[in-house]
């Protein structure tokens, strides 16, 4: 398989986790679909690094694990808060930043 | 040919998987079929010659991630019987068009780029991996240490129970600000409801 092979499939993994962000109203599905494109990103990485023959590629990609987890953890942590606070976690709920 | 059989099949579960992510209408289901896009990922990792990588993905997201998220999903939904709401249709309509177009986007510019890098290298040793990070990305592996603690602490803090009396009764209410720790030899305290 070549490069584009792996550019295509992220571009459509990315694609699939913009089209939840933006459709799904549960703050965890919101949380997953993020989560596919952070994998879309990750697979970008690892692709360059593979057909480049650099390992910075794989280093990069580890940086962004750790980012992508760091992350979760708090929007997770901001879910529970906002299930204590509301008794759900539906975004359109959550709008008091609104203009 | 062994490879793009595998790369055939790792994909289509990554994005059959994908798709189920953002389509399910069960929480639940929502986050193993992540767990499944997860691991298709790392089967992509092992074909791209990144094993310790793949190693990571397995370990740290559908290890640690997944079950985060499985507590997440059991701690707030426990009333609703895990089911979502349906969306409303023209917005997903409007998101997948949005979709639809980025995906052309990128594949457009990945078909018109001529310059991509095409040659196959030697393998990948993952020493290479262990030696950049400790030489060259000293000080970001360093920083990184340094905000997955206070990723931990803040988690910590966020879903802390707030102090009793005040928390949780009228939905819209500010959140109440914190108070002091409580005394942790007494931790009964925390535990009262509101």
């Amino acid at each position: 398989m070549d490069l584009s092979a792996y550019l295509l499939l992220s571009a459509a993994l990315f694609s699939l986790g913009l089209f939840g962000v933006l459709t799904r109203r549960n703050a965890v599905s919101v949380l997953a679909s993020i989560e596919l494109m952070a994998n879309a990103a990750n697979l970008n990485l690892a692709a360059f690094a593979r057909f480049r023959g650099e390992a910075t590629g794989q280093v990069f990609a580890l940086f962004s694990t750790a980012i992508t987890v760091a992350e979760v953890v708090v929007g997770l942590s901001l879910v529970i808060l906002l299930y204590r606070s509301r008794g759900n976690v539906l975004l359109e709920n959550a709008s008091e930043l609104k203009g | 040919m062994l490879e793009q059989v595998a790369f055939a099949v790792a994909a289509l579960l990554l994005l059959s998987s994908g798709l189920k992510v953002v389509t399910s209408k069960n929480l639940v289901h929502t986050v193993l079929w992540l767990g499944c896009m997860l691991a298709a990922t790392a089967v992509l990792f092992v074909l791209l010659q990144a094993p310790f990588l793949a190693a990571i993905q397995l370990i740290l997201y559908t290890g640690g991630l997944l079950t985060l998220m499985l507590f997440g999903v059991m701690l707030t939904q426990r009333d609703e019987g895990f089911v979502t709401i349906p969306n409303p249709s023209q917005r997903r309509v409007a998101g997948g068009v949005l979709a639809v177009v980025a995906f052309a986007v990128v594949a457009n510019a990945v078909h018109n780029t001529p310059s991509l890098p095409n040659v196959r290298s030697a393998q990948l040793p993952t020493a290479q991996v262990g030696q950049l990070f400790f030489t060259q990305y000293a000080l970001a592996f360093e920083v990184l240490a340094v905000l997955l603690l206070a990723a931990t602490l803040g988690a910590i803090v966020l879903s802390r129970r707030a102090d009793a009396g005040v928390a949780s009764e009228t939905p819209g209410a500010d959140v109440p600000a914190r108070r002091a720790l409580p005394d942790p030899t007494a931790p009964t305290t925390e535990r009262k409801e509101a």
